[in-house]
């Protein structure tokens, strides 16, 4: 096939990329969008090979290696749990760092088989490309391995920070710019393995000073990253495909940043420099007084919500971990049944990724169009009788909106301290991960319902 | 004077950049997760480089180092393409409708 007809081909496949995307702007167009996807991935595929055109051994393997990735691919995606998903994002993020690492390694030890020049006499500007996929692409392997670790629970998800952490990086940044412009010159294999790991260290520096909540921002972020690889690779390749969809794939993950970073009100830079209320934790703790909560019982939930004509449903990350989201499609049922008027609320950073909520709601088979974003549903708690926040703390705390000396003054929050009485399932008093307490607990309309928030709504359906 | 190729890859990915802003800010906020996974298949393109690099010089060659990497990729990228397309498949299947 020639050039030219492939590099239509190409393109054709990053406009079915771009048709992805844009079917999921509704669930009902999304499905096929997906398709879309699908096809220009096959589109991209069979022209490499017929490109190529060598059919002899190697075609073989090749086709063994992908169906064997494949084998892998699927079992995952039909095993994996709903919870798991932030985890399953983040590992599939850094397979496509690595991914994008190793095709450089490949480029710059045969750059012929790439039209780039001869070994020690690289292109300038493939080199450039190269070592910029490269650097990208690692810092992205390692910065998602942390984040799966730390979303696995198997590192622990509280920042560490140390002194002179951010000096480090900067100093690491300009190390590996001063190395991608020595490479240049000299072409020198071993500078090019020394900015591939020291990449690997920025990642892995750039990550752990990151708090578990601030997991949507690291998430999208390191979506962003493997994006800006994959167009890195894409330059050096001269595949238009690669560089459409790594620039898609970029830019997607910038805005998720952004509407995250809005979410929690803070800057972007404020998250990646990292430890939100590490210091503060201590100083709340020991300023805190005893002040009077009124707590009940499954029973008196469920007479409240029985007799209540609206109920507006606010889940958090503790629904997630407690895995409640069947329980509580069950309870809203029974609600429905009664005549109850039900809704769900979503606040933009609830979870560990964007829209975790939303996708767990959607397993336990809750309508989509029961479900609302912060604008849409917030002007309703006024009107509402019930507010029932299961696993949700600081992003219902009007503290947000009160006082300017808490560090999450001007976050947007729920206005769930309107509704005539709120149910707040929680294990205990302790504060959120901004490490601050939340003034919903002490006020007049709150009831607190300590326990599990799976054992209460369980125990809430056995009242109703 | 012939304008670079660059010039015109530059082109694209420039403009490829503010395709997926427009679109991906009209992707609504209940899909942001399935969004996640589906750029995450898409990225795994990358699969294109990595059979050019598996497939570089006659049969024998195959067994380089350079092509290892290149067999490699193709693993780590077919495990994302399948996974990411299907597990973004599996999401999209749940969200449904009011029952009227």
């Amino acid at each position: 096939m020639s050039a030219n007809l492939s590099a239509i081909f190409y393109l054709l496949s990053g406009i079915l990329f771009i048709l992805a995307l844009r079917g999921l702007s509704s669930p009902e167009t999304s499905r096929k969008g997906n398709y879309f996807g699908i096809a220009g991935m096959i589109i991209a595929i069979l022209v490499t090979f017929l490109s190529i055109g060598n059919f002899e051994v190697g075609f073989v393997y090749v086709i063994i290696f992908l169906l064997a990735g494949g084998a892998i691919g699927a079992f995952i995606a039909f095993r994996i749990p709903m919870t798991a998903m932030p985890e399953l994002v983040a590992g599939f993020h850094s397979l496509v760092g690595l991914a994008a690492v190793f095709v450089a390694i490949s480029a710059f030890l045969k750059p012929e088989a790439f039209n780039l020049g001869n070994i020690g006499a690289i292109k300038l500007a493939s080199l450039i490309e190269m070592s910029l996929g490269a650097a990208i692409g690692a810092i992205t392997f390692s910065g998602s391995i942390i984040a799966f670790l730390k979303l696995r629970g198997i590192m622990s998800g509280s920042p560490i920070t140390f002194r002179g952490q951010h000096f480090l990086n900067l100093f690491i940044g300009i190390a590996i710019i001063y190395l991608i412009y020595y490479l240049c010159v000299t072409q020198s294999s071993n500078i090019f393995w020394s900015i591939i790991v020291i990449s690997f260290v920025v990642g892995v520096l750039l990550i752990i000073p990151i708090g578990g909540a601030d997991m949507p921002v690291v998430i999208s972020m390191l979506n962003s990253y493997s994006g800006w690889a994959a167009a890195g690779i894409g330059f050096t390749l001269e595949n238009s495909a690669l560089i459409i969809t790594g620039a898609l794939v970029g830019s997607s993950g910038a805005i998720l940043s952004y509407i995250m970073c809005k979410g929690m009100n803070r800057s972007f830079f404020n998250v990646i420099l990292g430890g939100w209320g590490a210091t503060d934790q201590t100083s709340s703790s020991t300023s805190k007084e005893q002040k009077p909560v009124k707590s009940g019982n499954a029973d008196d939930a469920a007479f409240l919500m029985k007799n209540a004509s609206s109920v507006i449903i606010v889940p958090g990350y503790g629904m997630a971990v407690a895995q409640a989201q069947h329980a509580l499609r069950e309870m809203v049922d029974l609600l429905k049944k009664n005549g109850v008027k039900v809704s769900y609320a979503i606040h933009p950073v609830a979870g560990r990724m964007p829209g975790h909520m939303n996708v767990l709601l959607a397993e336990a088979n809750v309508p989509y169009d029961e479900v609302f974003e912060l604008e849409e549903i917030n002007n309703d708690f006024a009107n509402c009788d019930v507010a029932y926040v299961i696993g949700a703390n600081d992003v219902t705390n009007p503290v947000a909106k009160s006082d300017p000396q808490s560090p999450i003054y001007g976050m947007p929050v729920l206005d769930v301290e309107k509704c005539k009485s709120v149910l707040f399932v929680k294990r205990s008093l302790s504060p959120g991960y901004a490490g601050i307490d939340n003034d919903l607990f002490y006020r007049d309309n709150t009831l607190m319902l300590f326990a599990d928030a799976k054992k209460m709504t369980e125990d809430i359906i056995k009242g109703l | 004077m012939e304008i670079d190729p660059f010039i015109f890859r530059l082109s694209i990915f420039i403009l490829s950049i503010f395709v997926g802003y427009y679109v991906v800010w009209s992707v609504t906020p209940s899909l942001h997760t399935p969004l996640m996974s589906v750029t995450n298949a898409i990225s795994s393109v990358i699969i294109v480089g990595a059979i050019i690099a598996a497939l570089s010089g006659s049969s024998i060659e195959i067994f380089n180092l350079s092509n290892i990497f290149g067999f490699l990729a193709i693993i780590l990228a077919a495990v994302n393409i399948f996974g990411g397309f299907l597990v973004t498949q599996r999401m999209l299947q749940m969200y449904k409708k009011k029952k009227k």
